[in-house]
């Protein structure tokens, strides 16, 4: 190892070698030499004289400090690597804050932000980007939190690579898991017809009704029952309302309500006839269709109607609603499904899904897919914001019943005595179904159970709770919806849920909406300008202060009128030159010349002479 | 199918339920947005209830301080001590008050005639008042024994005096009447005496940070600038009214307020008093007093239409109102030095505690409490400008008579504002020109 060369500066062989002056000095010192003086090697010195060379540097602390730190680094980095690694990549010991996953990222992020482009003022352009950094910090700590989340989400993992997930039934499911999860499976044998089946929305509790008048409704995880009745009429569609005391029961003619004793709280005759149900949380509003395809949005908070509309497509076939963004779709006969909100009397949007019948319809948690069926067997994917696509086109072996997203946007579609459980369909296709699950009973409805692996299947027979592993969001956030809420949190929840209710009229496809800058487009202020033409002159109504007054009452007032006329006839002026020059505008230009061949193109307004 | 690895969620209840009834409950959370759907419309009804309970809220009247027998004419906020406060009534009579039990510590009648103004030494040990009879009298802000109820000392003037201001850290302070004078505390004559043709004076104050400058409000509608190492008055800007009262700003020291007759505050900046740097309007009578808040981002002001209004220093109007049936025409006001209270002094002889932000909760704030009314402020912020959040946040109940005022007031404006844009349209091109409405209420400014 080399040694630098000011380090030794202690060094007492080093303190010889200065300068050929000095040396001499040295000697005639020697001459007089004192007593405390020691007797050095003199031979020494002189050898090296020649060799070493001498640099006049001023030691400082810092260069020595510096020159340590090289060292150790040095001596570090071949212990390590043989001196072959260079400094540079060595790592810090405290490398700060772990990076994050872009995913993660992705997940929480609500869009890219502001970067202040086209802000003049620099005082509102820095407030801005001060504001930006604020939600890109919030962002970051969303995504850092994922560390804290305690659960993960199920799978099913084969040891042989070939073999299909397809062929795991339930047995094999139930004998792989603990057993407080393999109690999930079961079944249940009723028998009062088809049964339609529905979770609470923290996954607690079970709804069931059939088409022969029996409710009922019970904690599925405990089996504890809390009530059973039969409303002696059928009942065609059922609904949990915001808490678990509340549920909704569409019967022969009217809306019933119905407490969890089973006790009849309501009985709500303005909306009869009722096919399907859907109840937003967020909105308290339980919105219904009926067999003429009449919707209504009932308030359940004040009792009263939001909003109701003719959907003017007959009979529904099937009745979702969005989550994200709290639209109703409606599927009807002729192979359309509308999406509706309860303040606008004309669907704010058709899509042409089938041409047959639609016979299901589900939407996923995010609002981004919704998958749709026809009786022609065939299922598609819609990129619902869009409203593009269909982005997959399946056909299948059978036509669908029923369709259900999952909250981990797994599909599930029920034949009509089984159940495929399609995983990742939506973004690419996929052939084989993730698990199949058949019976010896007729299937009708079914629900995945929010926050759990578990798939609930309303037969004809009564009703099967199935496992499906990775289907369910495995961390519930406990201010939103807590599958253990006591009865204080869940009277809490409900006051705070009613201080937050949205109002109706915010239901719109996107409900960023509300956030956004309202600028009439250019569009908007063009058709403004053009509706005058067909505007009425206003009416003149007017009595003169004064009578008498130089000229007579008819004829002042006909002065008026008629400066109100010229007036209006200006304005129409002016709107008709703008609808001109749009006119104008639409004309092509310029046709494609073919030089002599001109004459074979043919002319529009030609031919029609 | 014997080699299958199969996990599927299986929640421990224990884990998530709490282990005694004494414990608190868990509350697992997940950010994830898709389990917090309709964020937007969530939010802004959020911020539509954070903003009505605002105003459900705001209660700002605190307490009435009762026992002077006269109008008050003024009061001093005690430098150090947050609890005391010191008022003169029109008959004479100065009160020391206890603020914390609302009541009255210490009266005792000063001058004959008003107390014309009142003011605390720095270190807070004496006060010294004005009034009606030429004398400037100290006293000792705590009375132990009966001979400290008596003044230390005494000073006669020649003149009226009626307003009195403290040096910052110098022994010196200045009084105003028929002229500027600044005196010290141990001479009985008037060190520097400051003129500028003008019959009187009626308010003078010390700026507390750049502490050599004083100014001080005239009665030909004049503010005058002063500093006290030099032998003439500096700058004056004459305005189209009087000014009733003037307030330096604590933390801009080149900034300062006044109270003007024409129903408005003029914010100056003392570099330039071309131009008020920002107008005030509001206020349907006379504005009498002005103080500013310790931040310097505030300021209120009591005026002649029986109204408190705040203000922020920047905004042109006021943020808030403040009223009661019973109070009268308002002669001073005074914002505490803890920026929490603003204090009132008004003709019908009572002394009023008001909050300075009329819904703010007084008292400690639980850590939850508080981050719930940090979120409320954000999302308040966040949705500010829409036209519902808007409404319920501007709108401020005024009596009838302000209210009349107000209209009237603006068809006044709006009459101006139309014969003027009307003689323009009608003249010459350049006849009459366009005259800001910062410009149009200085009439000059001297040197």
């Amino acid at each position: 190892m080399k040694v630098p060369r000011q380090k030794n500066q202690n060094n007492p062989a080093h303190k010889n070698v200065k300068s050929e002056q000095e040396n001499t000095n040295e000697s005639q010192k020697k001459k007089v030499k004192r007593y405390f003086e020691l007797d050095k090697p003199d031979s020494k010195t002189d050898t090296k004289t020649d060799e070493v060379k001498v640099y006049n540097v001023k030691v400082t602390p810092r260069i020595l400090w510096n020159q340590k730190q090289k060292d150790q680094k040095r001596q570090f980095l071949k212990n390590e690597y043989g001196n072959t690694f260079s400094q540079r990549k060595q790592k810090k010991k405290y490398p700060g804050k772990a990076p994050i996953d872009p995913k993660r990222l992705e997940k929480h992020s609500r869009g890219e932000g502001l970067q202040g482009i086209g802000v003049r003022n620099p005082i509102h352009k820095l407030k801005l980007q001060k504001k930006e950094k604020l939600y890109q910090k919030a962002l970051e700590q969303a995504a850092r939190s994922e560390i804290l989340l305690t659960e993960d989400q199920g799978y099913v993992e084969l040891e042989d690579e070939d073999s299909n997930t397809r062929a795991i039934n339930q047995q094999i499911i139930a004998r792989n898991i603990d057993i407080a999860a393999a109690t999930k499976i079961f079944e249940l044998n009723l028998d009062f017809g088809p049964y339609r089946a529905k979770y609470s929305r923290n996954g607690r509790y079970l709804l069931l009704g059939s088409k022969k008048g029996h409710l009922a409704s019970f904690d599925w995880v405990t089996k504890k029952l809390n009530f059973e009745i039969n409303v002696m009429e059928s009942i065609h569609d059922i609904s949990w309302l915001h808490i678990e005391t509340m549920v909704a029961a569409a019967q022969k003619d009217w809306l019933y309500i119905y407490d969890n004793t089973g006790t009849e709280l309501h009985c709500v005759k303005t909306i009869s006839k009722v096919l399907k149900m859907e109840f937003l949380p967020y909105h308290f509003l339980l919105a219904s269709v009926n067999e003429y395809g009449f919707l209504s949005w009932l308030d359940i908070s004040i009792g009263e109607i939001a909003g109701e509309c003719n959907s003017r497509a007959g009979r529904p076939k099937a009745m979702t609603h969005n989550p994200y963004n709290a639209t109703l779709c409606l599927g009807d006969s002729k192979g359309v499904v509308s999406l509706w909100a309860p303040t606008v009397k004309e669907p704010l949007a058709k899509i042409l899904c089938h041409k047959t019948p639609v016979s299901a319809i589900s939407v996923d948690n995010r609002g981004l897919y919704m998958a749709t069926s026809g009786v022609d067997r065939s299922i598609k994917i819609w990129d619902i914001r869009n409203l593009d696509g269909p982005l997959q086109h399946y056909k299948v072996w059978s036509p669908p019943v029923d369709l259900d997203f999952s909250q981990k946007d797994m599909l599930a579609v029920g034949f009509n005595e089984t159940v495929e459980i399609y995983s990742n369909c939506c973004t690419q296709t996929v052939s084989k179904p993730y698990l199949r699950h058949k019976m010896a009973k007729t299937v009708n409805n079914f629900k995945f159970c929010p926050f759990e692996d578990v798939l609930g299947i309303g037969t004809d027979r009564g009703f099967t709770s199935i496992i499906v592993p990775g289907s369910g969001e495995p961390n519930f956030d406990a201010l939103e919806s807590n599958p253990f809420q006591t009865k204080k949190q869940r009277k809490e929840a409900e006051v705070k849920a009613l201080l937050e209710k949205i109002p109706a009229e915010l239901i719109t496809l996107n409900p960023f909406e509300v956030t956004e800058v309202d600028v009439p487009t250019m569009k908007d202020i063009i058709d403004s300008k053009k509706k005058l033409l067909h505007v009425k002159p206003k009416k003149v109504d007017m009595t003169p202060r004064r009578k008498n007054k130089g000229q007579t009452h008819i004829a002042r007032k006909k002065i008026i009128k008629d400066a109100a006329r010229r007036d209006h006839i200006e304005k129409l002026k002016a709107a008709s030159a703008l609808y001109e020059k749009d006119e104008q505008k639409e004309k092509p230009v310029r046709k494609q010349s073919f030089g002599v061949l001109d004459r074979f193109v043919s002319n529009p307004t030609k031919s029609k002479k | 199918m014997s080699n299958v690895k199969i996990k599927v969620i299986s929640r421990n209840p224990e884990d998530y339920l709490r282990a005694t009834k004494r414990d608190i409950q868990k509350i697992p959370r997940n950010y994830d947005p898709s389990l917090h759907p309709l964020e937007a419309p969530r939010e802004y009804v959020r911020a539509l209830n954070a903003v009505k309970l605002e105003r459900v809220f705001a209660k700002p009247f605190i307490g009435c301080l009762d026992g002077h027998r006269d109008g008050v004419s003024t009061m001093a906020k005690h430098p150090s001590q947050l609890a005391v406060l010191a008022s003169g009534a029109f008959d004479g009579e100065v009160r020391i008050w206890d603020l914390t039990v609302r009541k009255c510590t210490r009266n005792f009648v000063a001058h004959e005639g008003w107390v014309r103004a009142l003011c605390y030494n720095p270190d807070g040990k004496h006060f010294m008042s004005v009034g009606d009879d030429k004398t400037i009298k100290t006293w000792k802000a705590e009375a132990v024994t009966e001979e400290d109820e008596e003044p230390t000392n005494t000073l006669l003037s020649m003149s009226v005096v009626s307003g009195i201001t403290h040096h910052r850290n110098k022994p010196i302070f200045a009084t105003c009447g028929e002229q500027c004078q600044l005196w010290e505390n141990t001479r009985n004559e008037p060190i520097k005496v400051f003129k500028w043709g003008v019959d009187s004076l009626h308010h003078v104050s010390f700026n507390q940070v750049e502490y050599n400058l004083l100014a001080s409000c005239a009665s030909d509608r004049s503010i005058i600038l002063y500093d006290c190492r030099e032998s003439g008055p500096l700058r004056k800007v004459v305005l189209e009214l009087r000014s009733n009262a003037l307030s330096w700003n604590p933390m801009e020291a080149f900034i300062f307020t006044v109270a003007n007759e024409d129903y408005n505050l003029y914010t100056f900046d003392v570099r330039r008093l071309k131009e008020p740097v920002a107008i005030h309007m509001d206020h349907t009578s006379a504005v009498i007093d002005v103080d500013y808040a310790p931040t310097g981002r505030e300021f209120v002001a009591g005026s002649y239409d029986k109204t408190i209004r705040i203000f922020q220093n920047d905004k042109g109007h006021s943020r808030d109102v403040y009223h009661t049936k019973r109070m009268q025409r308002l002669t001073c006001v005074k914002w505490s030095l803890d920026n929490k209270y603003v204090m009132s002094g008004s003709d019908e002889m009572n002394i009023r505690m008001w909050k300075a932000r009329a819904s703010e909760k007084l008292g400690v704030l639980k850590p939850r409490e508080r981050q719930a009314l940090n979120y409320a402020e954000a999302l308040k912020e966040k949705f500010a400008t829409h036209p519902q959040v808007k409404r319920i946040a501007r709108h401020r109940h005024v009596p009838k008579h302000i209210l009349n005022a107000q209209k009237e007031l603006r068809t006044i404006r709006e009459k101006t504002k139309r014969k003027e844009a009307n003689r323009r349209a009608h003249s010459k091109k350049g006849t009459i020109p366009v005259v800001s409405e910062k410009k149009r209420h200085v009439v000059k400014e001297d040197e």
